[in-house]
């Protein structure tokens, strides 16, 4: 079975490759890139005229929420958020049920996602055992089993000394350590940012300088131990200019930020909104102005959403009580098109980069390239379709997002993995459905 | 200029003509409290439901009190050995009471925009008696109409508010609403209770005792909680009262003869406020649990009365 997309435009930034062109697909793989080709007999055709083909998109940070928490998300759920999202690859962070910090629920993670999953999954283990910061997981099984990162993501491992262990542990694997950067003690009780904000409103927060402290920390045990660190939701300009200095005098850390840490302040607490309550918090107009000119100039390597679903009774009450975080897998792109690129804010292909390539070589994935022989993974955009963000059309189990009702231009309009359409804008996802209902398969 | 709101949310929200109207209207009834059959009409027929999700002695009983002087029906609401205890979340509670048709809820919370989240959810009014350290904004209406009945005027008046500004709701609501009267306000405290950027609020900040109190108007002394110990924001209640305790002597040697002392409630005596001080000449600490049950009055009746009538 053979996929022609045709008349896109091409930007693979891992091939230095941006203008109108083919991709021939075969066999699951990229067969060719170029102009005018011809389709195989029997090939399925796809006109991508005014479109822009990608490599697919990964997102490095997201909760699935299984085993354990599927009244949240589930495998099933999370990668047809993912898919419609216009991802075809996610990282998927420890912090479920049972943690995943032992060989059993890494294999229970990647057998759900084959049965399941209609993205490529792949499972983050835990860097301490039940994410308590106090000893370490056996963390050589975890990677042999197909882990390809560790993080405590949720909560900052404390214990300096511990975390250089872990460090100098995976360096054999190849694999990074992804850091939770928020000191517990300074941001002890936060529900938000620490500044004016906070005080009208009379609710605990966190200073900029629990996020910049560990992230501080965190680059010095890297440079001490040779380790890979990786800085999970960069949120504040000072962890920005710690990892650029980091970066400078060559140590090995890289960075991450989500699309709402780009786009929203902490004035969006006003409304005492639980969803615009997260860890680490919305920061303020300097910060977001320090994060975009990261991402454009390559401090921070990669946009990841840290999609995080809870159902709605954790998010609808009191702002203090409402658990932390929101979804963002199938607004992340699309958000990012409308307010940064269209603005002239970020270029396209940067933009591109930083979803694909970029996060491909953070962790040593095989995708985010358009070579031949690369798996085909394909994200296509339509610059130009308008809609309207409605959580209840969602395909994530759980709508607690602050971009409802936001209008937006462009968007991910097909999701190809491993050669197959896992999702079509418009058809509003029949091709995950039919495959969800073993009509068609991955 | 009449009132248009349907709640009372906060201080922030109102603008000066507002808070003058609210204070008017608590001024003229007053009178209520000095009749000997305390009770007018105006609500008749009303149904006011104090909804307490924290302990509160002065501020219920004192809407109790303004709501039966209006001849509204007062249903007492306390968290304690009621649903809540059978895990029954606030949101779920207020909805079941709204069903019964009040129509006026009055709710004290301990997390800042719990009133803010009963006005986008249920259909009747709502006042905030106290949403976490957000805002208090009756307890800052009734310092401002004290204020004016001892002074006579606002602007130009100056202010100093003492103590745990950080935690302190009352202390929000009396900045707005201060401001926005013409008088200038200066907090003080030790750093680790003056919350991040309260200046931006349009306040100066003071870290002495005897430097924010000289020549100011008024003296707000707040209520020190004996938590904030326990999380290491002061070393201990012998040292915070030394520094930050009023005395008759503080008062004497840098506070001027006129100036009146004020305190929310209940007061540490001996803490912050030494007992000579609390019960002393310059104390209007009574003056303002009095001015409460009309400010509670004038604001029932400007949300659930028929417009502009008093008494």
């Amino acid at each position: 079975m053979s996929l022609l997309v045709k008349n896109g435009r091409v930007i693979d930034p891992a091939n230095n490759t941006d203008g109108v062109q083919d991709v021939l697909i075969a066999q699951g793989k990229i067969e060719r890139v170029g102009k005018r080709l011809e389709a195989p007999v029997g090939a399925e055709v796809v006109d991508a005229a005014r479109k822009i083909v990608c490599p697919g998109f990964i997102d490095i940070h997201v909760h699935l929420r299984e085993p354990g928490h599927e009244y949240k998300e589930t495998v099933a759920t999370g990668t047809r958020a993912a898919a419609a999202g216009g991802f075809t690859a996610v990282a998927c962070m420890a912090n479920t049920t049972p943690v995943n910090d032992n060989r059993a629920v890494t294999d229970y993670i990647l057998a759900t996602a084959r049965a399941d999953g209609v993205v490529r999954v792949h499972p983050i283990g835990a860097v301490t055992r039940g994410l308590r910061g106090a000893e370490l997981a056996e963390l050589a099984e975890l990677a042999e089993a197909g882990c390809v990162a560790f993080s405590d993501d949720g909560t900052c491992v404390m214990d300096a000394g511990l975390y250089r262990r872990a460090m100098e542990y995976v360096l054999p694997f190849g694999v990074p350590v992804i850091s939770h950067a928020e000191d517990a003690s300074l941001g002890r009780g936060f529900t938000m940012n620490e500044g004016v904000v906070s005080t009208e409103l009379g609710l605990p927060g966190a200073p900029a300088a629990a996020e910049d402290v560990m992230v501080a920390r965190d680059i010095l045990l890297a440079e001490l131990t040779g380790a890979h660190v990786h800085i999970a939701h960069l949120s504040t300009a000072g962890a920005v200019r710690l990892v650029r200095d980091g970066k400078s005098r060559g140590v090995r850390v890289t960075a991450e930020v989500t699309p709402h840490h780009l786009l929203l302040t902490e004035d969006a607490v006003r409304t005492f909104d639980p969803n615009t309550k997260m860890a680490p918090p919305l920061r303020t107009k300097r910060d977001t102005e320090a994060l975009l000119e990261a991402l454009a100039d390559g401090t921070i390597d990669c946009v990841a959403t840290d999609h995080a679903p809870h159902a709605l009774a954790e998010k609808e009450g009191e702002f203090d009580q409402a658990a932390f975080g929101i979804v963002g897998l199938e607004t992340a792109v699309a958000l990012l098109l409308d307010r940064l690129v269209r603005p002239g804010l970020l270029p396209l292909a940067t933009l591109v980069s930083r979803l694909s390539r970029d996060p491909a070589r953070l962790l040593g994935l095989t995708g985010g390239s358009l070579a031949p022989g690369a798996p085909a993974d394909v994200t296509i955009l339509d610059p130009e379709i308008e809609w309207t963000v409605d959580p209840a059309r969602f395909r994530s189990k759980s709508r607690n997002t602050p971009f409802g009702g936001s209008r937006l231009t462009g968007g991910p309009w097909m999701t190809i993995v491993g050669g197959k359409v896992v999702h079509t804008f418009g058809q509003r996802g029949a091709a995950v459905r039919a495959a969800a209902e073993g009509e068609a398969s991955l | 200029m009449g009132w248009t709101r349907k709640h009372l949310l906060t201080m922030q929200e109102l603008d000066a003509s507002e808070i003058v109207l609210l204070i008017d209207t608590a001024a003229s009834l007053q009178e209520i409290a000095t009749r000997e059959i305390k009770k007018v009409p105006a609500l008749r027929g009303k149904t006011i439901v104090n909804l307490f999700y924290e302990p509160s002695t002065r501020t219920r009983t004192s809407f109790e009190i303004a709501g039966k002087w209006l001849s509204a029906d007062v249903i007492n609401f306390a968290s304690s050995g009621s649903s809540t205890t059978k895990g029954e979340s606030f949101i779920d509670t207020a909805k079941n009471i709204a069903a019964m048709s009040p129509d006026v809820v009055i709710v004290r919370h301990s997390s800042a925009g719990a009133a803010a989240l009963l006005a986008r959810t249920l259909p009747c009014s709502i006042v905030n008696a106290g949403d976490g350290a957000h805002e208090h904004p009756t307890q800052a209406l009734l310092d401002l109409l004290t204020i004016r009945e001892k002074k006579a005027h606002f602007d130009g008046l100056h202010v100093a508010i003492v103590g745990d500004i950080a935690h302190s709701r009352v202390a929000r609501s009396d900045i707005h609403g201060m401001r926005k009267l013409g008088m200038t306000v200066t907090v003080a405290g030790p750093p680790t209770l003056i919350p991040a950027f309260v200046q931006e609020l349009g306040v100066k900040v003071s870290y002495r005792l005897e430097d924010a109190i000289r020549d100011v108007d008024v003296i707000m002394m707040l209520r020190l909680q004996h938590e904030r110990m326990t999380n290491g924001l002061v070393p201990s209640l012998r040292e915070y009262s030394r520094y930050w305790g009023l005395t008759l002597e503080k008062l004497a040697v840098h506070a001027r003869p006129d100036v009146l002392i004020m305190h929310p409630g209940p007061v540490n005596r001996g803490i912050e406020l030494s007992p000579e001080v609390a019960d002393g000449p310059y104390s209007v600490i009574l003056d303002q649990v009095a001015k409460g049950v009309a400010v509670r009055m004038g604001v029932l009746l400007l949300l659930a009365g028929s417009r502009g009538e008093a008494s």
